[in-house]
């Protein structure tokens, strides 16, 4: 890949970030490749150093807030004409209510996720508390010398433990699954913003 | 190396790099790649970390026809590294104390 090729191809693939950012970046890029150069690389090796694009976009990804990506994309939308403003002042019952339903909808099945996992916390807390009851019951009916009831709460007792147990480290892969699900979303939108669509 | 510990490290090796004379991104990659590999993104996230945090600034000079951005610290750059420097007899302190407690079991 040549130098113009491969800054080409990074302004593309960053045109979401603001102007100035995207400028300063490339500068900086096409600096780190002319340096390369000057000390004896090829154009080609030169390039291949200082890694791929996908890498580059990736890192850059991450490190952007989605806030500001989406003030960007906010701030590119072109003046609209007349009419344009006049349809959808008249369209706004339709196309905003779908609009907020769609979000809701978002924002609800999201919602539902982490009450399922706090479900499942709960009844990890709810198992935990049995097992200790059962025991301190376990314990009166010993003192008491009702030694089949006693018997009776100590297996109940050890079978909270058990599934607290087991449904514990359930909750910590789920709980750890639907934050990576959190992720996953975040870096897809700055992915979607990342690019200009035009 | 671990992951939290080195990207403090690279902070302070950035402005080590270019404590005695002004430096520019490819000299300064140079310069660390026998003590950190370092890549020119994670070089440029931590550069405009340090500028905004007013301990370095950049000005550019014509190089052979075309620009080239030189990074100079600053005074609040220079007091980091003592800082560092501070930190780092209290660290090798607790080295000392943690590779003594390794010989006390090697001996049981």
């Amino acid at each position: 890949m040549t130098k113009t090729e491969f800054l080409d191809e990074l302004r593309s693939r960053l045109s979401g970030l603001p102007q100035s950012d995207l400028d300063e970046r490339l500068l900086y890029f096409r600096e780190m490749i002319d340096d390369r150069m000057e000390d004896g690389l090829t154009e080609e090796e030169a390039v291949s150093d200082i890694g791929s694009v996908d890498e580059i976009v990736d890192h850059i990804m991450e490190e952007t807030p989605l806030s500001k990506l989406v003030r960007e994309n906010a701030k590119r939308t072109r003046a609209l004409k007349a009419w344009e403003i006049l349809l959808l002042v008249l369209g706004a019952p339709l196309w905003l209510s779908l609009i907020l339903a769609a979000i809701a909808v978002c924002l609800s099945i999201y919602a539902a996720l982490w009450a399922v996992v706090l479900g499942l916390w709960s009844a990890v807390v709810g198992l935990a508390a049995g097992a200790v009851g059962g025991l301190v019951t376990a314990a009166s009916y010993v003192v008491n010398r009702e030694p089949v009831n006693a018997i009776f709460m100590l297996g109940a007792a050890i079978l909270c433990a058990g599934l607290a147990i087991l449904l514990f480290f359930g909750c910590v892969r789920l709980t750890k699954a639907v934050m990576q699900v959190t992720k996953k979303t975040i870096l897809g939108m700055k992915a979607l913003l990342m690019r200009k669509e035009n | 190396m671990d992951a939290q510990l080195k990207r403090g490290l690279l902070d302070v090796c950035v402005l080590a790099a270019i404590r005695n004379n002004d430096s520019y991104g490819y000299k300064i990659i140079k310069d660390m790649k026998p003590y950190l590999e370092l890549s020119e993104s994670t070089l440029y996230t931590i550069l405009k970390r340090l500028e905004s945090a007013d301990m370095l600034t950049v000005h550019t000079v014509e190089h052979e026809g075309r620009l080239r951005k030189y990074y100079h610290i600053n005074p609040s750059g220079i007091r980091r590294l003592d800082e560092f420097r501070d930190d780092w007899d209290e660290i090798m302190a607790i080295y000392r104390f943690i590779t003594k407690e390794d010989e006390t079991y090697d001996e049981n």
